[in-house]
């Protein structure tokens, strides 16, 4: 939304306590409260000129090229002509202004739109439609459903029974799932009485405005009596009103007070390693130019005695001006002409090769998801090349890895597995989207978007198999999901774990359809007509028993136990009669759990009358004692779950995204670490650890670290990395401990493969900072850690360590509200666009809609990215060092006195016009290998994440090629020119045909050797390359034309001389001479480097080449098969069931409701949440503790609520 | 010189019939499918192997080599024939002059070197005078001038650019014409060339003075004030002659196509030098004809109007006669250049031809994947 990710304000002063008056506005006005107007601009259209200059001349660049205009200004040492460096500079301001004009034209733009939303307001006793920035602290104003809340307010009243409203905070903290606040009675009753409301006159006092979202104190006093407020009764700007027909609230915080505006924070500015050496290297360049700049005015210091001193007969010097004197103005001369070192074009060309490669990211078609009409977007426009370096990624699970979809994907019914499709000579065929699917047209309640491909599960439902009816019998009548009709036959079912959810909705389409439920009966549509059983008991689910239970009269008055659970906690529990069906049960539950899938055994039993009476008796009698109640409940569940009668399986598909485990497998060729922080449980995250395939059988061993103390943790680490390497213990861990920096870690590399899997308990004394060494040693010997249950804060933690340690770039990829910790942590953060909410998106640096565009942006975008930026970083420093440096060897020839060689307007020129597209060119187009061999080879990001191809080393290299380069480029001029006249006996050795000769090689020579660099050729390169060459011939001759001289005398002395002397043939043998022995040593270097020590790079290359550019052969996709040991997944939620829940009357009057008011909910229901996570998330990350666990789910929160009624 | 290969155009991977450019719903946001943007433009794509680079050794080798030694045979056959006047040594005929220098002298110095040609000069003769650790090169010294002067503008002839500082103004207060470093310490020395016959007589040499300076220099960027057919003393009135000159540039010559600004020796000494040695043209010996050459072997003698001190700085003058070539004058270093580039290209790829066939098979070994 527009007002996110914007700059806040600082409040102006302390407020102690914050004190207001309902409907009175001359009393909250004395407190000058901040109004509901935001502002996110930062300059008007007066302030815009001289804010954007004072914040431009901030930045080290522009303030060194103001200061050397400064320079330029003073005639003793101005040795280049103010125009050399205005132009550039205006250039690049201009560009950046109008870059800052346009962001802060769309920011005024969004504001004005928000201001100048419309709202109900209670003025003088009347409903008032007003715009959003007029409305003030103590207003009272009235909210429609689906409105956006205008400012924080203090909830009145409301539409809904029991004062209740329900508000969805997606905008605030990502949570898409309803949240309920309610009404304090004594303002509820007021109702939507304008006329009470107007005469209301409460006051409020509460906290000062802040940040913390979950927080709310303060008091109301009204009618002389004082109410405590908290976060209940409090709705926050931002979130939207759902499934209320109206309330109404009173302001407390308007505009830049409001919680939301204060969370918006400051946006860290995030800065690429490359960014960074290349401030290093810009600063080495400066002492090198200090350097340079000193020995040539010493040597103008000793050329003054030595020669100038005689030479005054024909070149006086200067009033006052003594050699020393002349030395120290020297020094600034060549200040002025060296500074092409830093040039200010190459922060003006980065930026620009960011943003252009930030467009090639938005415009990949491969990146867009045509489901959501997502394509991927670039947030960040100045991280792009450290795509190319990551070496860690931290990955959320559900939304990112997972699509938090359980699908009913097979089952097995009595010793007949179903859900395969298999084809006419008994191959199994893989399941594509444009199968034909089971028609299910002939149940008028089933689920339209429910799949299923084989068709003769629903032809033995039709055929009235007994086996087959039973099975989805026990599936629509054992559970604990709660239906909704709103229409008739539009039922929705709110499950406590999707699994339950798929499970039943499974039934449903399969002509058992779960409709209703009360305390006491479920109402289920058995193959069309209507039946209802009798509730008599559920005994639910739990971590222990891994298992549940009901207990059913049939209309018929049959007593049948249901059960669901654990293979292995069924079979336990069976009747030996089935010995045979579990044998060949066993057989599918092997298979579905090879192909990744949840699997749940289903069992029933015949209950006797009398037996189940008198179990009955007692069981009401267990669950009314004082002591040991679970243990005896315990023991009655264990007593009538016996002497099962097995029915069958279930496998459930967590679906993962799609295509995550080749992704996984892709960017770990890459060397690439991949860690799952999630939030879920141990198990689950185990689960998916192998489906996705970051888990395999074959690796050595997967620890588990679940320990409940912290000497256990470290224990259990140490063991775990002496498995690994035996006998390795060193003396490291302590060193760190010492060192008050933090040390490197080294890459330790172990044999084999292992896997680490750790949980939230055991990760917040991992973190602690006596053992995150230790722990960070194990994890990265490791190739795979899941670090299961953590909170978003431990997310961060765990980023941060990694950060902090290695030497590396990370990336954090997540989809939702607890991950926005991390995705900031991170170097680059990218977040899952269009699912949960925004939050993650709008923190992020990067966002797309599927995790396998993960595998893109980095293998091709990243290495692209990272490819062009070093190669265009090597190359613009070789272009201006050999540029700069023919001054410096010239100077050894003019008696130090700061001549440049070359024309001033080629100086203005070269960086400008001359060389700027090409190099441009060659940094938006360039790729060494197409994106399909990228994929091919994904070994080839590797050099990416060494830091290989741009480094100091790199920039050393160049240096001393520019070296070389300058010199060929000074001395074979000098060399050829030398006595030299043209072939008519005229000058030609004279200082402007001298410049014109040492221009147009070095300009040939920087061509070749960027034709050299660039390994892609498209038109717009050879456009480029071309033009800017014939470019450089037109303007030369342009401006040294007649015309031009008669015209602008003083600035064009070069008349004739590009004619007079490029006319020569020996210029031109001079010009190539130059440029060969120019290229010739790279040539040989290059060429022996590929010889002897091809790179990886070198070799793929090559590969293209024998290959004729053909796309690679398609990839044999194997298709992930296990044969494995059995993980059931009893995939319910972390808590206890809600059994008892669903026996009680208490939750049961919501559906009531809807009716009863002839108001029909539009939204999501708010019943059942159970997948809501990370209730306790605070975004600013900072006010847990890191132990924390906070995990209420929305069901907690309810039943809490739900005791005070 | 590079392989080379077009890559094909590759499916983007989308279902191709549905989302065409145009074929999208409307308000889709999916990018649109152009080579450009979807970084698939075709290009050529060349890169290093030893079937490119090899051979492109040994064909500049192969090039280089006959341009060098063409080169080098070019300038070997330029005759060219140098004398030092400077007048170090004792010995030498310009001693006296060079000791006895001094910028208010009226009478002119002048000096006689005898010397001999043991070639005869065939062609146009080319005399230029060489001067030595003359910085013309110098930053202060190059800026010292007015172009604006020079092309005959009137207000810049009568207040001179700043630049001239300090031969902008006369102790007298008026403008300085032609102002500057530069023009103050134009070369005056007056060369004159007899050639001594066998029999002992004296024959001056005719020496042309037109045609010396570049065309677009003489007939561009140089123009006398008050236009070309102006009385250029009047034109001149008002302004005062360089400090070191004895006469004011409306005297330079007799020739009113020569005089002033225009006047080629002007030119070219305005016309600064790149290096702190250099040469410039002074005159020229046309050919008389096609059976004698202009200049015969035998006895000479240069004669030398010495005005121009050098000493002080540890400067040179000499005088140069050469005869020029396509290539322009002597100069062995290009050929030399050539050759040696030429040969170390040879050599090198003969080196890694070598070293291909020991260590080539490396970049070709299968990528380990």
């Amino acid at each position: 939304m527009s007002f996110f990710g914007l700059d806040c304000v600082r409040k102006r002063e302390r407020e102690e306590e914050r004190r207001l008056k309902a409907n009175d506005r001359d009393y909250n006005l004395s407190f000058k409260y901040a109004t509901n107007a935001i502002k996110t601009s930062k300059y008007n259209a007066i302030t815009f000129l001289p804010l954007n200059l004072f914040e431009q001349f901030q930045r080290i660049a522009n303030a060194y090229f103001l200061f050397l205009l400064v320079l330029q200004v003073i005639p003793a040492i101005s040795s280049l002509s103010w125009f050399t460096t205005v132009v550039p500079l205006i250039l690049v301001l201009f560009v950046t202004a109008a870059k800052d004009a346009i962001d802060d034209i769309n920011r005024h733009r969004s504001d004005k739109k928000v201001n100048n939303r419309k709202v109900q307001v209670l003025i003088n006793g009347e409903l008032r439609s007003e715009k959003w920035l007029d409305v003030q602290v103590g207003d009272i104003i009235k909210l429609e459903n689906n409105q956006f809340v205008t400012a924080d307010l203090l909830l009145l009243s409301s539409s809904e029974p029991l004062n209740l409203v329900y508000i969805e905070t997606a905008e605030l903290d990502g949570e898409t799932n309803l949240k309920v606040k309610q009404a304090l009675t004594v303002t509820g009753d007021m109702g939507d009485s304008v006329t009470a409301l107007a005469a209301f006159n409460g006051e409020v006092r509460c906290e000062p405005p802040n940040n913390r979202l979950d927080r709310f104190t303060g008091t109301l006093s009204f009618a002389g009596q004082k109410y405590p407020l908290d976060n209940e009764k409090v709705l926050l700007r931002g979130c939207t009103l759902r499934n209320t027909e109206w309330c109404f609230g009173l302001v407390i915080f308007g505009g830049q007070e409001t919680k939301l505006m204060q969370n918006c924070g400051k946006t860290t500015f995030k800065r690429t390693s490359i960014d960074r050496l290349m401030n290093q290297l810009v600063l080495c360049i400066f002492g090198f130019l200090a350097i340079m700049c000193a020995i040539l005015a010493i040597g103008n210091y000793i050329w003054e005695l030595e020669e100038g001193s005689k030479f005054t007969v024909f070149l006086p010097r200067e009033e006052g001006v003594d050699a020393a004197f002349s030395s120290f103005l020297t020094f600034w001369s060549y200040v002025i002409i060296l500074n092409t070192v830093v040039p200010i074009s190459l922060y003006v060309s980065v930026e620009i090769i960011r943003l252009g490669n930030s467009f090639f990211i938005e415009w990949d078609r491969k990146m867009y998801y045509e489901r959501s009409d997502t394509p991927a977007e670039a947030r960040t426009t100045t991280l792009n090349e450290e795509l190319g370096q990551i070496k860690y990624i931290f990955s959320d699970k559900t939304g990112t890895l997972t699509q938090n979809i359980m699908t009913f994907n097979k089952c097995s019914i009595n010793a007949k597995s179903y859900g395969d499709v298999i084809d006419y000579s008994g191959q199994r065929l893989e399941i594509t989207e444009d199968m034909e699917s089971v028609d299910f047209s002939f149940n008028p309640l089933a689920d339209p978007k429910f799949q299923f491909y084989d068709h003769s599960l629903v032809e033995a439902v039709k055929l009235e198999n007994t086996e087959v009816h039973a099975f989805f019998r026990l599936l629509a009548l054992c559970h604990t999901v709660m239906a909704e009709e709103k229409n008739e036959g539009d039922l929705h079912y709110q499950a406590q774990s999707p699994d339950e959810g798929a499970l039943v909705t499974a039934a449903r389409n399969f002509g058992f359809v779960f409709r209703s439920r009360t305390p006491e009966s479920v109402t289920i549509v058995e193959m069309g007509t209507q039946r209802v059983y009798e509730l008599l008991a559920i005994l639910d689910f739990n971590n222990v028993r891994k298992r549940m239970s009901v207990i059913v009269r049939s209309p018929e008055g049959k007593l049948c136990l249901y059960c669901k659970g654990a293979d292995t906690i069924i079979y336990e529990r069976l009747h030996q009669s089935c010995s045979k069906l579990m044998d060949v049960t066993t057989e599918h539950l092997n298979e579905f759990a090879g192909d990744g899938l949840r699997t749940l055994a289903l069992a029933y039993k015949d209950l006797d009358e009398a037996y189940f009476k008198e179990w009955k008796q007692r069981h009401h009698e267990a669950s009314t004692a004082l002591e040991d109640r679970e243990e005896k409940l315990d023991k009655l569940s264990e007593e009538i779950e016996k002497d099962l009668m097995l029915l069958g399986a279930t496998a459930i598909e967590d679906k993962l995204q799609d295509g995550v485990a080749h992704t996984i497998e892709q960017l770990a060729k890459a060397d690439i670490k991949i860690w799952v922080l999630t939030g879920d449980k141990q198990e689950t995250a185990e689960n998916i650890g192998y489906s996705c395939n970051m888990l395999r059988e074959e690796m050595n061993e997967v620890f588990i670290v679940a320990a409940h103390s912290p000497e256990a943790v470290r224990e259990e680490l140490r063991k775990a990395r002496t498995t690994m390497k035996p006998g390795a213990e060193d003396t490291f861990v302590s060193k760190t401990i010492l060192g008050n920096t933090p040390k490197i870690v080294a890459d330790e590399t172990v044999s084999g493969e292992y896997g680490l899997v750790i949980n939230g308990h055991s990760l917040a004394y991992a973190l602690e900072p006596s053992m995150e060494v230790e722990f960070l040693r194990t994890a990265c010997m490791c190739k795979t850690i899941i670090c299961c249950r953590v909170t978003p804060l431990q997310k961060a933690q765990v980023v941060e360590l990694v950060k902090r340690y290695k030497r590396a770039v990370t990336l954090a990829i997540g989809d939702g509200a607890n991950d926005v910790s991390m995705i900031k942590a991170a170097h680059i953060g990218v977040g899952i666009s269009g699912q949960e909410g925004m939050q993650a998106v709008l923190a992020s640096d990067y966002s797309f809609a599927q995790f396998r565009f993960l595998q893109r942006l980095l293998l091709v975008h990243g290495r692209w990215s990272y490819l062009r930026m070093c190669k265009f970083l090597r190359y613009f420093f070789y272009k201006n060092f050999t540029f700069t440096l023919v001054h410096f060897w010239y100077a050894f020839f003019c008696g130090f006195s700061a001549q440049t060689v070359y024309n001033e307007w080629f100086i203005t020129l070269f960086n400008l016009v001359y060389t700027a597209l090409p190099v441009l060119g060659m940094s938006l187009f360039d790729q060494d290998v197409s994106d399909s061999w990228s994929f091919e080879y994904p070994q080839l990001y590797v050099p990416g994440q060494l830091n290989l191809y741009f480094s100091k080393t790199a920039f050393a290299k160049c240096v001393l090629h520019s070296c070389y380069c300058s010199l060929v480029l000074f001395f074979i001029p000098y060399g050829a020119m030398y006595d030299t006249v043209r072939d008519d006996g005229r000058d030609v050795a004279d200082y402007q045909s001298f410049a014109v000769l040492a221009q147009t090689c070095l300009l040939i020579a920087v061509c070749i050797q960027l034709g050299l660099d660039m390994s892609y050729w498209t038109v717009v390169n050879h456009v480029f390359v071309w033009g800017s060459l014939t470019m450089y011939f037109v303007v030369t001759f342009t401006m040294y034309s007649n015309g031009m001289y008669l015209v602008f005398t003083a600035s064009f002395p070069f008349i004739g001389s590009a004619r007079n002397s490029l006319q020569q043939l020996n210029v031109w043998l001079t010009i190539l001479l130059t440029s060969i022995l120019c290229v010739l040593p790279v040539l040989t270097y290059r060429f022996l480097l590929i010889q002897l020590q091809p790179t990886i790079n070198d070799r793929v290359r090559l590969k293209v080449l024998q290959a004729k550019a053909a796309p690679p052969p398609p990839r044999r996709r194997t298709r992930i098969r296990r044969t494995s040991t059995r993980r059931s997944g009893y995939a319910f939620s972390h808590v206890q069931g809600y059994g008892d829940l669903v026996t009680s009357r208490r939750y049961l009057h919501r559906p009531a409701k809807p009716r009863s008011s002839g108001f029909t909910p539009t939204g999501r229901s708010l019943v059942f949440n159970p997948t809501g996570r990370s209730a306790g998330y605070s975004p600013t990350g900072h006010n847990q503790s890191p132990k924390q666990e906070v995990e209420a789910t929305s069901l907690q929160m309810y039943r809490t609520r739900d005791m005070s009624f | 010189m590079m392989a080379s290969s077009y890559n094909a155009k590759e499916d983007d991977g989308h279902h191709p019939g549905a989302s065409g450019p145009g074929g999208a719903a409307a308000n889709s946001k999916k990018p649109d499918n152009t080579a450009f943007k979807q970084q698939r433009l075709p290009a050529w794509q060349p890169i290093l192997t030893a079937g490119t680079v090899l051979p492109a050794f040994f064909v500049i080798g192969l090039i280089f080599i006959p341009i060098g030694i063409g080169l080098y045979v070019t300038s070997n056959n330029i005759k060219e024939f140098e004398i030092d006047y400077t007048g170090i040594d004792m010995s030498s005929p310009c001693f006296n002059c060079s000791q006895n220098f001094s910028w208010n002298s009226t009478t002119p110095c002048k000096c006689y070197l005898p010397f001999s040609l043991d070639q005869p000069f065939e062609s146009n003769v080319f005399m230029y005078y060489g001067l030595s650790n003359f910085y013309q090169n110098h930053r202060r010294y190059v800026k010292s001038r007015d172009d604006s002067q020079l092309n005959g503008d009137s207000s810049s002839l009568k207040s001179p650019s700043k630049e001239c500082e300090p031969y902008r103004e006369s102790s007298d207060k008026k403008p300085i014409a032609p102002c500057g470093a530069i023009a103050n310490s134009m070369f005056n020395d007056t060369l004159v060339l007899y050639y001594i016959d066998p029999n002992g007589t004296r024959t001056e040499i005719p020496l042309v003075d037109k045609g010396i300076a570049w065309w677009t220099d003489k007939h561009v960027k140089f123009r006398n004030p008050g236009g070309s057919n102006a009385n250029l003393t009047a034109s001149f009135q008002g302004t005062s002659k360089p400090v070191n000159w004895n006469k004011p540039v409306y005297e330079l010559s007799t020739d009113p196509e020569n005089n002033g600004f225009i006047n080629e020796d002007f030119i070219v000494w305005m016309r600064t030098a790149a290096l702190p040695t250099f040469r410039k043209l002074y005159r020229i010996i046309q050919r008389k004809n096609s059976m004698t050459p202009t200049l015969p072997q035998g006895d000479y003698t240069l004669e030398v109007t010495y005005n121009y001190p050098v000493r002080s700085f540890e400067g040179r003058k000499r005088m140069i006669l050469s005869t020029i070539s396509w290539m322009g004058g002597k100069n062995p270093f290009l050929g030399i250049a050539y050759i040696t580039v030429g040969s170390v290209c040879f050599f090198l790829g003969v080196v890694l031809l070598i070293i291909h066939h020991k260590h080539g098979n490396r970049s070709s070994a299968d990528i380990p994947n």
